[in-house]
């Protein structure tokens, strides 16, 4: 071979293989033995995720025959990626989606509706926790996914810290947790923990103090009203407990790697508002019977308009890309990781509720902390508006409030105007 | 500096005298160096012509969650997003005018501080002494760190409680009370452009030190012989012999900084403050957290344009320069 067709045949397979590499993706399904899942982090760490899934995900294959390539997506990154998916159409067959997500998901398309056919094979719509299956989507469509575990908030209390204190009762109001707080803090330890620079974190506080100042972040036509007076009022009450009640360090609004919970478990503070934290407390050595868990606090006397509401219907859904190339294996897996058996397990484990009904009443869910969040999930909590824009809404109310915390921290007074002005201001970016 | 070379003597003889081979063998010359080329430009289109253009065209339609599957299907707008964008009594156009001064005045400082210590240290490390190799290797380590570690390495330090620099300020040195935050408020400025600095200033005294080494001894001297101090032989000696290495290095230190995206993406997470919200991570934010991808992609080639223009304009300023000398 001469040296100038040596030249030409190195250039094309150099052109042919940029080429080739521009094509190659994370292709879903290969139309039956495989599927692709992105599971979110319930865990201490994104390894015991996958050492707890795995044997679960084994049993599945033994079972069908179908093999589960499982990656576990950090939360940082989990809507980003799900976003490129919904994009390219490349990416998992099969992926968890924090519920609050649904409905600004489902409005990309990109994911199977469960439709009454759809629910009926992974086992049926009555299945299902109503109240978690009504947090998959928007109410006027078919859910766009199906829940997997149930959450809600409560409130996380160092029993030792209460009895030294003597405080014998954990707050039900949030004037008495003021009050206990300000005993709670002092000598380098302080009366409760906030993750303050997390938006998530602080869009979903704002929620629940949202509705117990009579305030809605969306109206029925679905537009935003962030700056409403009661949400200005609400927003504060909460930015007040680090601002005017000084029971939160001001390092708190930093914090956005789960730092609190860690505060929490080292005995650093003595409160914590957390989605069932017992699993991620157990993980950093707290011992169960060293925390008290109640329901999150009320107000004294309820503003004009506040609703009994102390948490979002929280959970994680599991959801199933339309791109899939084996819809009835990923399916089959819905199934499977909703099934009895799969949520007594899983759920035992991280420590949420069942999404099923059927298994409520095991003894693995009869913890008190269990109780607490059962009790509050049934009575108590209020789903998360399902609108499309409620994954902005959590990026920009919450970057608000992260904002306010920060000027708490720095000694800025935090007012009823500047409240209103970083709410109007995250108003008018949503178009 | 521009030269100009022709064929030696010899080939011009040669190619006098055998005419009709030279001719039957030009054509599969010119077609040789294409051939080679075309990798490059194949992955040059597909990683950054074709991407821009698609950019460009995204920044035209109402692209959010609604039809970013099917782009089909997103209304065209026209310019109604770069109105948005302009608008500085709009939200989004006040938020990224904010962000562009930020980004301005932390470019010229990045840039700046950075440029000047890598020439100094390139200046002191010139002449050779014991240890020199040790220091050379020392100083380049923040550039061979990966991003990523360097910086959340640096997080960890510019923790209010737990950090090291508050340790060191508070607890050893006393030189304050109050242990300050760092990666809140006014002093996140600071900590971004601490981080930076210390990131990119190796790169330019990688760069002057290479260039250093094409300055004749002679020079040097010459210059001491006619008494010239350390001061006067930077000044007339080094500079200007290191011009070309810096007209280089201050462009792409500027592009590098001004499109910083990794630094504060990973000092702040996804939303930095504001007196540290650097341009780039304000359009990703948004495009992504907000999942507007048409205002975003405007803010991107309003970017874009910006950049050409300063380019551009430094080019042609430089080089007019140089011709005029």
């Amino acid at each position: 071979m001469s040296r100038r067709h040596l030249a030409i045949l190195t250039a094309t397979v150099l052109a042919a293989a940029s080429l080739t590499a521009c094509g190659s993706g994370d292709e879903p399904g290969d139309g039956g033995k495989t599927l692709t899942y992105w599971a979110s982090n319930q865990g201490a760490s994104l390894e015991a995720d996958k050492e707890i899934l795995q044997p679960e995900l084994d049993k599945f294959e033994q079972q069908t025959g179908i093999k589960v390539n499982v990656e576990v997506v950090p939360w940082s990154d989990l809507l980003n990626r799900l976003l490129a998916a919904a994009t390219t159409g490349q990416g998992p067959d099969v992926v968890n989606i924090g519920n609050t997500w649904s409905a600004s998901l489902q409005a990309t398309g990109a994911l199977v509706e469960f439709d009454d056919a759809t629910l009926d094979k992974v086992g049926g719509k009555d299945r299902f926790v109503p109240a978690a299956l009504a947090a998959a989507g928007a109410p006027d469509k078919p859910p766009a996914a199906v829940p997997l575990y149930s959450l809600a908030y409560a409130l996380y209390y160092n029993k030792q810290s209460f009895a030294d204190a003597g405080i014998t009762a954990p707050p039900t109001t949030w004037e008495q947790v003021a009050e206990v707080g300000r005993k709670l803090t002092g000598d380098g330890k302080w009366g409760l923990a906030v993750e303050g620079a997390n938006p998530s974190e602080n869009a979903h506080h704002a929620f629940t103090f949202g509705q117990q100042y009579g305030g809605d972040w969306f109206d029925a036509a679905g537009r935003p009203t962030f700056d409403t007076p009661q949400n200005v009022a609400a927003v504060k009450r909460y930015i007040d407990l680090m601002a005017v009640d000084k029971i939160v360090n001001p390092s708190n609004a930093e914090y956005a790697q789960n730092q609190s919970v860690s505060d929490f478990a080292n005995g650093k503070a003595a409160m914590l508002l957390w989605q069932a934290a017992g699993a991620n407390l157990k993980s950093q050595n707290m011992a169960a019977d060293a925390y008290g868990v109640a329901p999150v606090p009320f107000p004294a006397t309820a503003p004009a308009g506040g609703k009994r509401v102390n948490s979002m219907v929280a959970g994680i859904n599991i959801a199933v890309f339309k791109h899939t190339k084996n819809l009835d294996g990923a399916l089959e897996f819905v199934k499977f990781m909703t099934s009895d058996t799969e949520q007594v397990t899983l759920n035992k484990t991280y420590g949420s509720l069942p999404a099923v009904g059927t298994v409520a009443a095991d003894p693995a869910f009869a913890a008190d902390e269990q109780k607490v969040l059962a009790q509050t999930l049934a009575t108590t909590a209020a789903p998360l508006p399902q609108v499309p824009e409620e994954s902005t809404f959590e990026t920009l109310v919450g970057t608000a409030i992260k904002e306010l915390f920060a000027d708490a921290a720095s000694g800025r007074p935090v007012t009823e105007d500047s409240v209103r002005e970083k709410l109007t201001r995250a108003q008018q970016q949503m178009r | 500096m521009a030269t100009t070379t022709s064929p030696p003597a010899a080939d011009r003889v040669a190619g006098t005298a055998r005419p009709a081979r030279s001719a039957a063998r030009r054509p599969r010359r010119s077609l040789l160096p294409y051939l080679l080329l075309a990798p490059a430009v194949v992955l040059e289109l597909a990683i950054h012509v074709i991407p821009m253009l698609v950019g460009a065209w995204m920044s035209l339609l109402e692209l959010t969650q609604f039809h970013i599957r099917d782009w089909s299907g997103a209304p065209f707008v026209g310019l109604d997003n770069y109105r948005v964008v302009f608008d500085v009594n709009s939200a989004a156009g006040a938020e990224l005018l904010r962000s562009f001064r930020v980004t301005v005045v932390y470019t010229v400082l990045s840039v700046g501080l950075s440029w000047m210590l890598g020439t100094t240290a390139a200046v002191l490390l010139q002449r050779p002494f014991r240890g020199r190799a040790v220091l050379r290797a020392l100083f380049l380590t923040p550039y061979a760190l990966p991003v990523y570690t360097a910086v959340i390495t640096w997080t960890f330090l510019f923790q209010r409680d737990t950090g090291l620099v508050n340790h060191v300020l508070v607890d050893q040195l006393r030189l304050v009370d109050e242990p300050p935050f760092w990666l809140i408020g006014d002093n996140s400025f600071v900590a971004l452009l601490i981080v930076s600095i210390w990131r990119t200033w190796p790169f330019a005294f990688l760069c002057v030190m290479a260039g250093l080494q094409n300055v004749p001894d002679e020079l040097y001297e010459a210059a001491a012989m006619d008494g010239a101090g350390f001061w006067r032989r930077l000044r007339s000696v080094t500079l200007p012999m290191l011009r070309p290495v810096n007209l280089v290095l201050l462009l792409v230190l500027f592009l590098w900084t001004f499109n910083d995206f990794n630094t504060p993406y990973v000092l702040f997470g996804g939303s930095a403050p504001a007196e540290a919200d650097l341009i780039s991570l304000h359009i990703y934010r948004s495009s992504f957290q907000t999942w507007d991808f048409g205002t975003g992609s405007a803010m991107s080639v309003v970017l874009l344009l910006f950049l050409l223009l300063v380019t551009a304009g430094y080019l042609l300023l430089t080089n007019r320069r140089r011709n005029d000398a």
